[in-house]
């Protein structure tokens, strides 16, 4: 089951713990995966740990149009096609709303949806050639419930729900899948920098009673990307402990 | 019929599944030979390759016949 051997997988954001997690998976079910991110020292520490010859490392930074324009072919060239997208690339720039600069706002915009949109508008063409493709949109639970002082990103992640499914849509009839993970609290170098006190109260809005892990998420990741998820498509799978349930 | 032509009505006839004598120069790709609209992307694309052309949306749009395209890449390919 979930056996990736041969495919080859795209995953942004890779030098952050949940792509980093997301790319180990798909590497140990057997995929080829490139990998792209911003910090090229993380991305070669990424390399070495996975150590084989299926491992591609492409800087990347989504915020640069030309960067993401040059991703999807570079992958394709690196990896000789492309059967998985991961849009797991993400940023924050959290601040109440009115007091949300437009560029806080647009970046966000910017590098958590339009990056997205484009990275799957370049995939999909030879995905319909291929009449194979899997597409994983990393969303959050903050699209679908909304947070304070995230209007920004709320947004973003929301609009990738709605980008799923209209794409889905789309390209069903091409056997490519394209669905979404929302994750809820998952342990991070930013949650490690929480306090006692801040931690707590996130732990008590969380009937698992404790953080996810990004293997978790990368677990949800490696479902949808592989065969046996052939006929799930334009769905949001919730990875969150229980803390929203829909 | 020119060697564009049939190169065109081969794409036409692998990519849609359809019986080679229904691909004539007035056969509408969506009405006649029952392609949906993503498959006319994918015929364009299909064209794009073959015929190393690039072929912008607005001319993507006037082609709807395998006459469409037969005519627009004797004008613009090789």
């Amino acid at each position: 089951m979930f056996d990736l051997s041969g495919r080859k997988a795209l995953v942004t954001g890779a030098t952050g713990g949940l792509g980093g997690a997301i790319a180990r998976a798909l590497h140990a079910q057997g995929a080829h995966v490139a990998v792209s991110g911003t910090r090229r020292p993380a991305l070669d520490a990424l390399a070495e740990e996975l150590g084989s010859g299926r491992v591609h490392l492409l800087e990347a930074d989504l915020s640069d149009a030309a960067a993401v324009e040059g991703l999807v072919p570079a992958a394709e060239a690196a990896l000789g096609g492309l059967d998985v997208l991961v849009n797991n690339a993400g940023i924050t720039r959290d601040n109440l709303f009115l007091r949300m600069k437009d560029e806080e706002w647009d970046s966000v915009i910017a590098v958590n949806l339009t990056a997205a949109f484009r990275l799957s508008r370049a995939a999909v063409k030879g995905m319909m050639r291929r009449r194979h493709g899997r597409i994983v949109n990393i969303g959050s639970v903050v699209g679908a419930t909304g947070n304070a002082g995230q209007g920004n990103y709320a947004a973003a992640k929301a609009g990738l729900v709605g980008l799923t499914k209209a794409l889905a849509a789309e390209v069903a009839s091409r056997k490519i899948t394209v669905n979404c993970i929302a994750p809820g609290f998952i342990a991070s170098p930013m949650t490690d920098g929480l306090s006692e006190k801040q931690r707590e109260g996130i732990l008590a809005t969380v009937p698992m009673g404790r953080l996810g892990e990004g293997r978790e998420v990368a677990a949800a990741t490696v479902y949808l990307a592989s065969d046996e998820a052939a006929y799930v498509t334009g769905h949001t799978l919730h990875v969150n402990g229980g803390m929203a349930m829909f | 019929m020119s060697d564009i032509a049939d190169r065109v009505k081969k794409i036409v006839v692998d990519h849609l599944g359809v019986e080679p004598e229904k691909v004539t120069p007035n056969a509408n790709f969506i009405d006649d030979l029952g392609a949906d609209s993503l498959d006319t992307v994918e015929l364009v694309m299909a064209f794009e390759e073959e015929f190393n052309v690039e072929i912008p949306d607005d001319a993507a749009e006037t082609i709807q016949t395998v006459g469409d395209a037969i005519k627009f890449l004797e004008k613009n390919s090789g």
